[in-house]
């Protein structure tokens, strides 16, 4: 029973997940302290994780000892390990957050725990109808997370995903009975043996089959045409539940993807059928256009950054269709550098929303000088997504540039340029707003601000009375500017990613 | 001429368990994409899934195999239906019920909110 953190991993959330409800019987508010807990060890056993894979080991775990052709495996590559660090860690700045803005009933954090374990169980199976069980079980907590405030439009907004997402997840389960019916075989590693060898990449089942998963799994990660539940899900839910499936739920559908696209259908699928690879960059392209375009478009901050959440997923997906060593790489640094930077965006608009009662741009008028620490790391922030260097949205961004040129794709370089432009264009407006626009100028917010809430400081402010401001703790301002820092840190993280995934582009390219 | 028809009939009439999943699933998609009343559409995404679960069980069936319980006396002989869908199938139920039931949590407070399951009037009356 070696590689034992890999279960773990999955098994301890959802262990933890029960534990709120059981201690809820007797105590109230137990559930923070143990996510804290189950969080904290999960951090520690993904620092585990992502040192022996950083060492250039790549390795498995079969559950309950089965050979993998019978039964279930988890395994670790360069690509894994960095989804489930980033996993850890924004589960664990959110929680940081959620101490002082997020509900508090026990429920929400079984909810919590239960939507980490899905997301560790993608990152890290290494069977195709398991990974559907912990889309599902992903799919689930998500549901419930985003209807958690209790209010009819989050409950629609819901119930919205749920049947878009469940229809993506079937669509899956289509593609997996297709894939099961060529070959016989569920384990990602004996499909890739498989395919290509006993049974053609050209077979119409094999081609279907891609087809349903693409389609199914590109629901899950919001690109383009299926994007349509994104925007109200995020919008609508509470901050902490936007700042926490805003930086993961969407990105392991994309990881999803680029699992199946190199684990089971290999390269050499792409080479057997062109037409698949294009179709597939085309889609990811438009998505980049269309989700930028909407962005610009919007008022409402929540919105506006779903939008740009829908062209930075239309990058990573593009990029992973490429399939050239730069563009996978850049696919990957960007998969995990946007996760981190859209959660910290949303934690940044939940403490303004939460300090001036508004989540409009026009409400964001002046407000630089109001909230200095909170704005300032929305502005890196907004600056790391427009892909201004030193940031890991520039080291993303610019991997994917060279690689669509070294792909001979200049439509697709051409087009990352072109969303960093309109990226650049809602941005810049934020920043405008927030920093040089007088407050008196402001269009009037939607929701009136409290009487008090426009005043009071975001606890940047060392002589504010932290009782006297029950809404806004020195934490979440802390976990907002921490993760900024993070972002611009991990700027000059390029060779440490290149080495975790040189294994990775080994094996696969 | 006369052999074309004739061929399709042959085909379909091998291969019913699969025109039937096609049938269901078409159906319930069109359900949850056409009717403006939640429920329905959750029934439709029931529709959808269960024609999923046919697909499944279909590729497994083997004509006159065996269920996949090998007796403990005497040991395996003959043919057996592949177990594997079965399972699949167990579990994507399991996941399928939690699913309807999160859904219908969901209406049931939909409804609480607006007093109306219809789609339209639901849009209506969230934007004013």
């Amino acid at each position: 029973m070696s590689n034992l953190e890999l279960p773990l991993l999955v098994a301890v959330p959802i262990v933890a997940a029960t534990l709120p409800l059981l201690f809820g019987l007797k105590f109230d508010e137990v559930g923070w302290p143990v996510a804290l807990l189950a969080t904290l060890v999960e951090t520690g056993l993904a620092a585990r994780v992502v040192g022996r894979v950083y060492a250039g080991e790549r390795y498995f775990h079969q559950l309950g000892g089965y050979d993998r052709q019978y039964g279930i495996e988890l395994a670790a590559d360069g690509l894994s390990a960095g989804v489930v660090a980033l996993i850890a860690v924004v589960a664990l700045l959110v929680l940081g957050f959620a101490r002082r803005a997020g509900p508090r009933r026990n429920s929400f954090y079984s909810a919590y725990l239960l939507l980490l374990a899905g997301l560790m169980g993608v990152s890290l199976t290494g069977d195709v109808f398991n990974l559907f069980v912990f889309l599902e079980i992903t799919g689930l907590a998500t549901y419930a997370l985003v209807a958690a405030d209790r209010s009819g439009r989050a409950a629609l907004a819901a119930l919205k995903y749920l049947i878009l997402g469940t229809a993506g997840a079937s669509l899956y389960l289509v593609g997996v009975g297709y894939l099961l019916l060529a070959t016989g075989t569920l384990n990602m590693a004996e499909l890739a043996g498989t395919l290509g060898s006993e049974v053609a990449y050209t077979d119409p089942m094999v081609v279907a089959s891609f087809g349903f998963v693409a389609v199914g799994l590109s629901v899950k990660a919001a690109v383009f045409p299926l994007h349509t539940w994104m925007p109200d899900a995020y919008a609508e839910s509470p901050d902490t539940v936007t700042a926490y499936i805003s930086g993961l739920a969407s990105t392991v559908g994309a990881y999803a993807l680029a699992r199946l696209i190199y684990s089971v259908y290999t390269v050499e699928f792409f080479a057997a059928v062109p037409l698949a690879q294009r179709a597939f960059v085309a889609a990811a392209t438009l998505s980049v256009v269309a989700g930028s375009v909407l962005a610009v478009t919007q008022s409402e901050v929540k919105r506006m950054l779903a939008y740009s959440s829908v062209a930075q997923f239309g990058l990573v997906v593009a990029a992973f269709g490429l399939a050239t060593e730069q563009a996978v790489l850049g696919g990957a640094i960007h998969l995990v550098g946007h996760g981190l930077m859209k959660s910290g965006l949303f934690l940044a608009v939940g403490v303004l929303g939460l300090a001036h009662g508004t989540r409009d741009v026009g409400g964001y008028a002046n407000l630089g000088y109001r909230s200095p620490v909170t704005v300032a790391a929305l502005g890196v922030l907004l600056l790391g997504l427009v892909g201004v260097p030193p940031s890991i949205g520039f080291l993303g961004k610019w991997y994917i540039a060279w690689g669509a040129v070294e792909a001979g794709a200049p439509v697709v370089a051409g087009v990352v340029l072109f969303s960093t432009l309109l990226t650049l264009l809602y941005a810049a407006r934020l920043l405008e707003t927030l920093y040089f626009r007088p407050a008196d100028d402001a269009e009037p917010a939607g929701p009136s601000p409290t009487a008090d809430g426009a005043v009071r400081s975001d606890g940047g402010d060392a002589s504010a009375d932290p009782d006297a401001d029950p809404s806004v703790s020195v934490g979440m301002v802390a976990v907002t500017a921490l993760v900024a820092a993070l972002t611009v840190a991990l700027g000059f993280a390029g060779p440490a990613f290149e080495t975790l995934l040189a294994p990775f582009m080994e094996v696969f390219l | 001429m006369m052999e074309v028809p004739v061929l399709q009939v042959d085909f379909l009439a091998t291969r019913y368990a699969y025109a039937t999943f096609a049938v269901l699933f078409a159906t319930g998609l069109y359900m949850m994409v056409a009717s403006p009343n939640l429920v329905k559409k959750v029934i439709g995404l029931n529709l959808f899934q269960s024609a999923i679960f046919l697909f499944f069980i279909s590729m497994a069936y083997v004509a006159g195999a065996e269920v996949p319980v090998v007796p403990s006396a005497g040991g395996a002989v003959g043919e057996y239906v592949s177990p594997l869908p079965h399972v699949i199938v167990l579990t994507a139920i399991v996941v399928g019920v939690s699913l309807t039931a999160v859904a219908l949590a969901l209406i049931v407070r939909i409804y609480s909110e607006y007093g109306t399951l219809d789609e339209h009037t639901i849009r209506e009356v969230a934007d004013e």
